[in-house]
């Protein structure tokens, strides 16, 4: 029986980037807000201080920081034919756990997606006819446009202190920035970071190709910062323990060093950590929300309450929470009806990595922080003409290495054995003059009819429920747009001089071991259509309007960037709607 | 340290404990959760009797370290680098009890996309494993693999890589991918943690180890790095010389 | 139950009396009619000022004023009494003037002497207006029933009489007096300083007595295993980088640009100075910044000795990724230990504490940061917390006598019983 605790106004369920944002922003609205969150409080002193985060074993190996698979899983296919088994350890992404979500442990990467990733089906068709695009590729629109986000992109990154090189400036092209990026209103907060050997001479190398590099945006601090809520942030160290690590000496954007010391001050705000909701609660007519129901470490069970519920977990267990809570209708590839688990995506990654003269070069490989780097944009979204090469979608490439952390990068030429005397010889040889990307190539990945996300008939979680079953694969859009960037990406090595240059393209099948990104989106996508999407254009589910579902789950294809900045935005955008308003008079934003 | 106990150091003005049972969930509101001494810090090996090894896995696992690093003038191998105590303790700890890992049934054989369904542990592959190994060097003639030749147990290992040599009870080339991994892990890991024995693996490669400030050096390309790697345990230069 | 504050008993605590609880006498309870509410509010003020509910909030509830807390004095423990107007456990049958008695004068309501007690020798200086101001604001909280066990201090402060010899060595019952030289503002910062605020309950050295070694006056005073620092303007050990902005900005936010309250000041700073006036805090930092202390610098430990060569390594490696090689750290956010009074203090209790254990510096409205510096006692030996300590002692500008192991073996001792004694 679960116990009963006091109506709340609110009640958030996660507490990484969107929910901080929304309880931020909710509680300033005056609401009464209670944060629910599976894992536990983390902060900066207490949890990854900079006399012990920097463990790769810990961390990076042994996966300190995220959720445990014992805690609840997915099972994976790559067909709809196959019977999909347990990731029983993590592999091709890392879910996170705890206060500040994925925003503890990522590399800070703030890229806002382009003006026409938003609207990508109408500009693909618009430009190359309805027939260029696959027949089973389900991209759709957003329903929102870069223009109405752009004010809510400056917010996230103002909040974070973003470091960067404006290259568009209110419609005026800015030398040194990304020259294809959307019209921002004012430049980034703060300047880019400096940027070590390897990236500067990158940058070299892509420009006498004729490209433009540009600083990746950088979450990390090239300065000390004080963001608009009073929160400081000091210099980041390069110290390359970013990404799978918590940032010791608060220079990493994240929730705890952006909004978190201002809202636990709040005493409309309390968090619950340690606490896995298990349910969303609704009404007779189911739609209308009631709360959620939630089992704490114990096992004692709890239910929570509220006139609005703000889902807000990883995309996943977004997609899990509506499925289990009976919230929309479950996506049938077979049909193509229904929304829940629809367009799910992931991303394309790929690298090359690259051998230099070790009497010449040295790149100290560990002098790097987690969004460092440089990139081109010449290869993005459709700032090419796909035309002539039979695909779509894109994605930026950069020398973007977070690190030179021995267990995970220590690459070797190609040839060299994977043990023994040569192999030690050729790690000592190369340590200091290979460079290793990691994710180089930050590639698109579009939605498919047969990529979707439901519940698994067989395996279950600790409490019996259905775990969540992942079917994907890549298709062949998306193998070629990364064979294309990644000979791309490896001529601009071959121009800074590399004596090898080893292309590791992707390859179908998609393989739930080989780490790419944590980027998973989609399966309750927003649109302008309650019948191809779960939520409408201000992340508000269309069949329980008190109910908002946030992050990139909302994103009905995935672009060439990193999803933070975009899902982030999103959350402002929502955040505001809700209080200029849904508060003013409860009831769907959005007339279908 | 657990991460339970880590949350018993974690009091403040606001931080309470939800109910009067072993509930271990919180609230936390008002102030940012602090304790003196609060944190999970790391607790070192010590060097001591073995933990997980018996005296003939030992034999083994030493000798199987020092053929995947082998020692060379300048360097270290696995064994003097401490390799094979980093994995006994390992083996002796969670990840020896896939602590964490999703353990639930049916285990069922499916695509090497959809990665590792093995019910076994870490430390029940390696004690099956370690023992196979002996087996397969007793019908080489030899009383114990680590009494094989270099080249004889080099060429083993090779043909366990390419699946040449099954090894009974498990499926051996899995088994020498996970023991590549995990001796390389020891080698690179903080010493903290048994192998990598007095950075040696660190220095060898010129990396400076758990170092967190590079601010003098992120403009000064092409140069090399010049100070010496520290342990989150520290250095020599630490201790003051009496 | 949560925990009780570590820190809060500390505030005044330096040989603090309790006032009896039970003794309630049978005054009328008058002070709650004819209400004023300036007068109340300035009641209000002054006790946030005097940080009164730092030693009489309750502290298994947080019921403000009802006593119960458990005050650390070197002569032993006491429990500070409840304060609310409950007539029966409280202080509401008690008239204005045994009110004031026994804030200004330390007498009890029967006449007895009070035991070394909360800091009447600073209360005294009050007026008695302002006195019976935070009388008027006491009166209109809600009585709280909760009777406090009087304390129970060791001889000789357990014979009251004693304390007849020890309030005419320490205690001068006289007002504070304006000095006509200065200008109003500094007045009125020496006021606070000297009474409500009772900057030198803590900050000023004293006897063996626990009694005011008045002529050196603010000039840091180890207490309760830490070192309150020099608030003088002494260029070595006090606060002579220190702007009067930077003062202010300090007790305002708890940060400026060299420091970041910590321990027992990061409780002032939260529960006192951060809600007190702009102008009271331009006075106090006015009055602060015209108190000259000795210029005592040590000889200056030489960089080539060993433990400076040590703690200059462990410094690179573990504490420059915040504090900068320079020392500087980075202004309202990581404390600048080139500029800091208590890494310059002529002893190291404050530094070797917040090496071992760590530090939680305050969140305020105006600097909600919070940040807290990470514990190394886990992983420096004595000998390693020494080095370090020596060097930032002896780094930049500093001169300070070198951090011993004998120091920090003696510290780690003292924070476990600390720990063992306020328990899980």
């Amino acid at each position: 029986m679960a116990k009963k605790l006091p109506a709340k106004d609110v009640v958030i369920v996660g507490l990484g980037w969107t929910g901080s944002i929304l309880a931020q922003e909710l509680t300033d609205e005056g609401l009464d807000v209670v944060a629910v969150e599976r894992g536990p409080w983390r902060n900066t002193a207490t949890d990854y201080p900079p006399n012990y985060s920097q463990d790769e074993l810990r961390y990076r190996i042994r996966h300190e920081l995220f959720l445990r698979p014992a805690q609840t899983t997915f099972t994976f296919r790559n067909k709809m034919d196959q019977t999909a088994l347990p990731i029983r350890s993590w592999g091709a992404f890392m879910p996170p756990n705890g206060v500040g979500g994925g925003g503890v442990h990522w590399n800070a990467e703030t890229w806002r997606f382009l003006p026409s990733d938003f609207v990508v089906r109408t500009h693909l068709t618009r430009r190359y006819g309805a027939r260029f695009l696959p027949a089973d590729m389900t991209i759709q629109d957003w329903g929102i446009t870069y223009e109405e986000l752009e004010p809510h992109y400056d917010r996230f990154e103002y909040l974070c202190g973003t470091s960067g090189t404006a290259g568009n400036l209110a419609g005026r092209i800015q030398e040194g920035g990304n020259p294809f990026e959307g019209p921002r209103s004012r430049p980034y907060p703060n300047p880019a970071q400096q940027q070590p050997f390897s990236h500067a001479l990158f940058a070299k190398g892509a420009r006498e190709l004729g490209y433009k590099p540009f600083p990746q945006p950088s979450g990390n601090m090239s300065q000390a910062y004080v963001n608009p809520l009073g929160v400081r942030l000091g210099p980041c160290t390069y110290c390359g323990f970013c990404e799978w690590f918590g940032c010791g000496n608060y220079s990493k954007s994240s929730p705890q060093t952006t909004i978190l010391p201002v809202l636990v001050r709040k005493s409309n705000f309390l968090v619950r950590d340690e606490s896995e909701v298990v349910r969303i609660n609704t009404d007779a007519s189911g739609k209308r929300a009631t709360g959620v129901t939630f089992v704490d470490t114990s096992g004692e069970e709890f239910e929570q309450p509220a006139d609005l519920v703000i889902l807000s977990a990883y995309t996943l267990f977004n997609v899990q929470l509506l499925l289990l809570s009976g919230i929309g209708t479950p996506y049938d590839p077979v049909a193509n009806k229904g929304v829940i688990g629809r367009n799910f995506t992931h991303q394309t990654i790929s690298d090359v990595e690259s051998f230099f003269d070790g009497s010449k070069f040295i790149f100290n490989p560990f002098i790097a922080s987690g969004s460092i780097g440089m990139c081109i944009d010449e290869f993005n979204g459709d700032n090419f003409d796909h035309g002539p090469y039979g695909f779509v979608g894109g994605g930026y490439v950069g020398q973007v290495q977070t690190n030179g952390r021995p267990i995970e990068t220590t690459p070797v030429p190609p040839g060299t054995p994977g043990w023994g005397a040569k192999w030690k010889q050729a790690v000592k040889d190369s340590y200091l003059s290979a460079l290793k990307p990691g994710t180089g190539v930050h590639g698109s990945m579009y939605s498919y009819r047969d990529v979707y996300l439901d519940l698994d008939p067989q395996y279950r979680d600790r409490f019996s429920r259905p775990l969540v079953r992942i079917t994907m694969d890549f298709h062949d859009n998306e193998i070629k747009q990364n064979a294309f960037l990644t000979d791309k990406f490896a001529e601009i090595f071959h121009a800074m001089g590399a004596r090898q240059v080893v292309k590791k393209y992707r390859k179908a099948p998609y393989d739930i071991t080989e780490y790419q990104t944590t980027h998973l989106c989609g399966g309750a996508i927003m649109g302008t259509d309650p019948k191809t999407s779960a939520v409408n254009r201000y992340s508000q589910s269309w069949d329980v309007p008190n109910l908002f579902v946030l992050g990139a789950s909302n994103f009905p294809q995935n672009a060439g960037y990193n999803p933070t900045g975009t899902l982030a935005a999103l959350a402002f955008w929502s955040a505001a709607a809700i209080r200029e308003r849904y508060l003013k008079n409860p009831g769907p934003l959005v007339h279908a | 340290m657990t991460d339970v106990r880590r949350r018993d150091l974690l009091t403040g003005t606001a931080f309470v404990l939800m109910g009067t049972r072993a509930a271990r969930a919180g609230i936390v509101a008002g102030s940012l959760p602090w304790a003196p001494e609060a944190g999970s810090p790391p607790t070192p090996v010590k060097q001591g009797p073995w933990l997980f090894f018996t005296a003939a896995e030992v034999a083994t696992m030493e000798a199987l370290a020092d053929r995947i690093i082998p020692p060379d003038p300048e360097t270290p191998g696995g064994r003097q680098a401490g390799c094979a105590v980093f994995l006994d303790r390992q083996l002796a700890g969670p990840y020896g009890q896939a602590e964490g890992l999703y353990d639930q049934p049916p285990f069922e054989k499916g695509t090497k996309t959809q990665g590792p369904q093995s019910s076994a542990t870490p430390a029940e592959l390696y004690r099956t494993a370690l023992a196979a190994l002996d087996q397969y060097a007793r019908s080489q003639g030899a009383s114990a693999w680590a009494t094989l030749s270099a080249e004889h147990q080099d060429a083993a290992l090779s043909g366990l890589e390419n699946g040449t040599i099954p090894l009974q009870g498990l499926d051996a080339q899995a088994f020498f991918a996970t023991l590549v991994k995990d001796v390389k892990e020891g080698f690179f890991a903080d010493p903290l943690y048994g192998g990598n024995r007095d950075m040696c693996a660190w220095k060898m490669i010129g990396y400076p180890g758990a170092h967190y400030d590079y601010r003098d050096w992120v403009g000064r390309h092409n140069e090399r790095y010049p100070h010496p790697p520290v342990s989150i345990m520290g250095r020599p230069g630490w201790t003051p010389k009496t | 139950m949560p925990e009780i504050s570590k820190f809060r008993p500390l505030i005044a605590a330096w040989a603090a009396l309790a006032l009896p609880a039970c003794n309630v006498s049978a005054a009328a309870h008058a002070a709650s009619r004819g209400q004023d509410f300036a007068r109340i509010q300035r009641g209000r003020y002054l006790a946030v000022a005097a940080d009164c509910n730092a030693c009489h909030e309750d502290p298994y509830d947080g019921k403000p004023f009802a006593g119960g807390m458990a005050i650390e004095t070197p002569f032993g423990s006491v429990l500070a009494p409840n304060i609310t107007p409950d007539r029966d456990t409280g202080i509401g049958g008690w008239s204005e003037a045994q009110f004031e008695a026994a804030v200004r004068r330390g007498r009890r309501p029967d006449g007895k002497r009070l035991y070394p007690a909360m800091p009447f020798p600073y209360f005294v200086k009050m007026s008695p207006d302002d006195v019976a101001a935070i009388r008027a604001y006491l009166a209109t909280i809600e009585p709280v029933r909760h009777a406090v066990k009087a304390d129970q201090l060791p001889f000789p402060f357990s014979v009251r009489a004693s304390m007849l010899l020890w309030d005419a060595l320490y205690f001068a019952d006289a007002p504070f007096a304006p000095d006509p030289t200065k200008s109003a503002p500094w007045n009125r910062g020496a006021y606070l300083v000297q009474g409500p605020a009772h900057c030198g309950a803590c900050h000023t050295p004293k006897t063996a007595l626990g009694g005011d070694k008045t002529a050196s006056a603010l000039q840091g005073y180890r207490i309760q295993g830490w070192f309150a620092p020099n608030l003088t303007n002494d260029r070595h050990n006090g606060l002579g980088d220190w702007s009067e902005a930077d003062i202010v900005k300090y007790l305002e936010t708890g940060h400026n640009r060299f420091d970041a309250a910590s321990g027992p000041m990061a409780d002032e700073v939260k529960n006192s100075s951060s809600l007190m006036s702009p102008s009271d805090l331009s006075a106090m930092a006015l009055y602060l910044k015209d108190q000259t202390g000795r210029a005592t610098a040590a000889q200056r430990i030489d960089p080539k000795d060993p433990r400076m060569v040590a703690g200059g390594a462990i410094y690179d490696d573990l504490c420059a990724s915040c504090h900068k090689a320079d020392g500087t750290g980075v202004p309202n956010l990581i404390p600048d230990l080139a500029a800091s009074a208590a890494v310059a203090s002529p002893e190291p209790t404050t530094v070797i504490r917040v090496m071992l254990e760590g530090a939680n510096s305050v969140a305020t409205k105006a600097e909600p940061t919070g940040p807290a510096m990470p514990t190394f006692g886990w992983q420096l030996t004595d000998a390693q917390i020494a080095a370090v300590g020596t060097y930032i002692r002896n780094s930049w500008t500093h001169a300070s006598p070198a951090v011993t192991e004998r120091q920090v073996h003696e510290a780690r001792r003292m924070l476990a019983a600390d720990r063992a004694a306020v328990g899980p």
